[in-house]
């Protein structure tokens, strides 16, 4: 699964680390699901769907899928 | 301490700390005891079994901490670190017990039981996350 982790945090100036902080979760999990490492489950998506004010699917896209 | 470790891992490393020490202690009590004064029947059974306490209750510290990790991600790596630590104690085990079956080794363990190459495979594992994690952000 593709995201748009990486562009939204450019656009609120926030690190890696400000973003886990939001979300209560470390610094590497924010990495792993930015690099498309690891899918977030349901709950997880729908925080970091709320911390960037967005619905999820202009956050996460299905493989294949751009914006 | 406290941004680098999850508070499901301060509790991990506290009982850790707390079960290696009382095996430390009880590893080194228990071997005296038996070389100065063996006890023999019930008791026997009881004290030798004292220094296996902690272990089972380093299985128990990291149950509790796959259960009280919030962050799912962590869990999971620490999921991949005990599967690969189940992996790599069934395979020496099961080598060693051939190798036992067919008397190329000797028999007994030499103290080095399935806990020890299970603590073995943790780390190996540890050793793996921290490498893919590594290599991952490097990517």
């Amino acid at each position: 699964m593709n995201n748009r982790l990486k562009v939204l945090r450019a656009e609120r100036s926030w690190s890696q680390q400000d973003l886990a902080d939001r979300l209560g979760v470390s610094r590497q999990s924010v990495n792993a699901i930015e690099k498309g490492r690891y899918d977030p489950s349901l709950p997880l998506a729908f925080t970091i769907a709320e911390v960037f004010g967005l619905p999820i699917e202009a956050i996460f896209l299905r493989d294949g899928e751009t914006r | 301490m406290s941004r680098r470790y999850s508070p499901a891992m301060r509790n991990y490393l506290r009982r850790l700390a707390g079960f290696m020490v009382a095996y430390t202690v009880l590893i080194f009590a228990v071997g005296t005891v038996f070389r100065v004064s063996p006890p023999s029947g019930p008791l026997a059974w009881g004290v030798a079994v004292l220094p296996a306490l902690p272990i089972l209750g380093v299985f128990w510290t990291i149950g509790r901490l796959l259960a009280e990790e919030t962050d799912e991600y962590m869990r999971m790596m620490f999921v991949r670190q005990s599967l690969i630590a189940t992996a790599f104690c069934l395979s020496i085990m099961t080598v060693w017990e051939f190798l036992q079956n067919f008397e190329v080794v000797p028999p007994g363990n030499g103290g080095f039981g399935a806990a020890f190459f299970w603590f073995v495979g943790l780390g190996a594992g540890g050793v793996w996350n921290a490498l893919a994690n590594r290599a991952e952000a490097e990517e």
